[in-house]
């Protein structure tokens, strides 16, 4: 290795402050440019109004299907057939806007359009993933029970065979999208282990009602599913997997997405603090000028770098098919960890302004209070990282 | 039909602009370029009635004048819909002002007709809005400016357009082939699919220069310019703000007599 005199002076970009850009391809680029102006237009004007209305922007889902968002990643049935680099810049671009819109693409792709995908037959992704595409069909995913998250294993709502239908009863609770839903991908215990149905809005004895006066996505539609002996034919069944793995194949690939999430919502309220702190004349001086903030803004830029480098290389694995499930919970669990500490602290440098609706901060701090415990809390993603070391699962 | 809808490379609207040390020009390093948000109308529309009416077949090509890197703006025009794209380059181009950018325009179109040219009110770098009408000269074919509504006539042979004038709206119809200058509030343009903008790269470009147009360097040279751009200056800093101190009754004394004795603005 040899010094060599610099060619040119190099300033880092601010919110990409190790040029991982420049480790993308201009497709890559061309894409997440094309969605942060989507967002910049289309979302961010109206999603202040939109949380404090406690109401879902569901005018933009046209416009979202239109991008080729929806299931962006899936090759075929009328999908962008992006790269899953690219699923992650687009989801990195939403949840800069905000963690619900970001919510409502990976619940469609990553959650439903996903397991119909890689779980269903050829006639069940004939039959729902062109639509889902096109945001004319829309689905939500029925893990999570009132009684319980983290522990899967022990859902009370099962599925009973009877004659050539299934009989599903029970209940699901924090489920998204669940009262706008065409399909909800239910999951309930057979005498086979765990299986996946498509539940469609129609069918007799499946209700669903929102859960209302939420803290937190409340620009995101938050449901219950109730399921009072809802015949669900064969057909529906997601024929090719049992078990546990098929509900938590489907979380790895929208935990993955959730990862570079995180990142977008961090860089939007480091922008908001950075911003507020050069014009903020406190004791005479901008916030800017002090040591104290120039260490916690200097402290936000590292953890979004190391953010956005875990992320990327995150995806590079799953491009190459040899990415570890645990690999994506150790950067979920980072990546919105620096999220929200990133959001706390802004909102604080913020001042009193930083608890008006019309800053973002802590509207992303309030979000990301959801994103670090949906799709596995941060201590479950810690246990799994932590059984992966040591060889044994301790819970 | 043939629908040509003419685009335009500019630096983005929110881009910080530097001049050149020399004066020459803008420095366009760093500045990110992108279609100018009038020649977006002009493709919508373009798109739009394509959409529409069916029975006219229409076939979209969209035309720009500019750099090498000026091709991402038919890239856009394509992930947003449009069939074809040509690409006038050329050193020769460099500098050329209005009605020289017309006449290299209307040279492309000796060999190809089309019935409706779709340009932009404006393009948001400099603002003139004078190559559409020059162009429409040129062809010989007539043009409304700043169009805010289009109905088509039976068999495509005559539009009316309407625009926005001071206190009223114009209502003009017109015969094709004409050109039309978009104003906002025509159409909403839509944003490229990002599979439209992977498929976009792959589409071919018909780029010309000056020699495949049959211009000369001569016809092209300085001599022929009635307009130059003489230079560039930024604009000058803002003047530092003065403030008042004391109290407030004194700082309200103090400012109405500034505004006045010294501003004279009461």
């Amino acid at each position: 290795m040899t010094a060599q005199a610099p060619a040119a002076v190099i300033t880092p970009d601010t919110f990409d402050f190790y040029n991982v850009r420049s480790l993308l391809t201009e497709d890559e680029r061309q894409i997440q440019d094309a969605v942060a102006r989507f967002v910049d237009e289309k979302v961010i004007p109206v999603i202040g109004h939109a949380f404090d209305e406690h109401r879902f922007p569901k005018e933009l889902i046209p416009e979202i299907a239109s991008l080729g968002l929806l299931g962006c990643n899936i090759e075929g049935y009328d999908c962008a057939g992006l790269n899953h680099v690219s699923y992650g810049l687009i989801c990195q671009e939403l949840e800069r806007g905000d963690s619900g819109v970001r919510s409502f693409v990976s619940v469609q792709g990553s959650l439903c359009m996903y397991p119909i995908l890689t779980y269903g037959n050829e006639e069940q992704r004939q039959r729902w993933l062109p639509g889902m595409a096109r945001g004319e069909l829309i689905g939500c995913f029925g893990l999570t029970e009132p009684d319980g998250g983290s522990d899967p294993g022990t859902m009370k709502t099962h599925a009973v065979k009877k004659g050539g239908d299934w009989v599903i009863n029970g209940a699901k609770m924090w489920i998204t999208n669940g009262t706008i839903a065409d399909v909800a991908i239910v999951w309930a215990m057979t005498d086979d282990g765990v299986r996946g149905f498509l539940v469609e809005k129609d069918m007799a004895g499946y209700t669903s009602r929102d859960i209302l006066r939420k803290m937190s996505l409340r620009a995101s539609i938050t449901s219950e599913l109730f399921f009072d002996n809802v015949r669900v034919p064969e057909a529906n069944l997601l024929p090719n997997v049992r078990g546990l793995k098929g509900p938590l194949g489907c979380l790895t690939q929208a935990r993955y997405g959730i990862t570079w999430g995180g990142i977008g919502a961090a860089i939007a309220c480091f922008r908001e603090a950075l911003e507020w702190a050069k014009v903020r004349v406190v004791f005479k001086r901008p916030l800017s000028h002090t040591q104290t903030i120039q260490r916690r803004l200097a402290d936000m830029s590292r953890r979004i770098t190391t953010a956005q480098l875990l992320s990327l290389q995150l995806g590079r694995m799953k491009d190459e098919g040899r990415m570890h499930h645990a690999q994506v919970l150790m950067a979920k669990w980072n990546n919105v960890r620096i999220a929200l500490d990133i959001a706390r602290d802004a909102r604080d440098i913020l001042g009193a302004a930083g608890i008006s609706i019309e800053t973002h901060s802590i509207r992303h701090m309030l979000n990301l209070e959801s994103v670090i415990t949906y799709e596995g809390t941060e201590t479950i993603h810690e246990l799994i990282v932590g059984s992966q070391l040591c060889g044994t699962q301790a819970f | 039909m043939k629908i040509l809808s003419l685009v335009k490379y500019v630096p983005e609207s929110t881009a910080a602009i530097k001049v050149k040390a020399d004066g020459s020009a803008i420095d366009p390093a760093g500045v990110k370029f992108v279609m100018t948000p009038f020649c977006e109308f002009a493709v919508e529309a373009a798109l739009q009635f394509k959409e529409k009416n069916a029975a006219a077949n229409a076939e979209i090509t969209a035309m720009t004048l500019g750099p090498a890197a000026a091709v991402d703006v038919l890239r856009t025009a394509f992930a947003m819909g449009a069939d074809h794209g040509v690409h006038l380059s050329d050193p020769l181009f460099e500098g050329l002002d209005d009605l020289g950018v017309a006449r290299v325009l209307a040279a492309a179109m000796k060999d190809q007709k089309f019935d409706v040219i779709f340009a932009g009110k404006h393009a948001i770098d400099y603002d003139r809005g004078q190559v559409g009408p020059a162009l429409a000269e040129l062809l010989g074919l007539p043009h409304v400016g700043a169009v805010t509504s289009i109905e088509w006539g039976a068999d495509f042979k005559t539009a009316t357009a309407r625009r926005r004038i001071e206190g009223a709206e114009e209502v003009v119809e017109v015969q094709l082939p004409c050109l039309f200058s978009i104003d906002k509030g025509y159409v909403e343009p839509r944003y490229p699919s990002l599979p439209g903008l992977m498929k976009a790269k792959k589409k071919p470009v018909d780029a010309k220069n000056a020699a495949a147009l049959g211009l000369s360097a001569a016809e092209l040279s300085g001599d022929n310019w009635t307009t130059k751009m003489d230079g560039f200056t930024p604009p000058p800093p803002r003047p530092p703000g003065r403030k008042l101190e004391g109290e407030p009754e004194q700082m309200a004394k103090e400012l109405v007599r500034i505004l006045r004795e010294e501003e004279k603005l009461i």
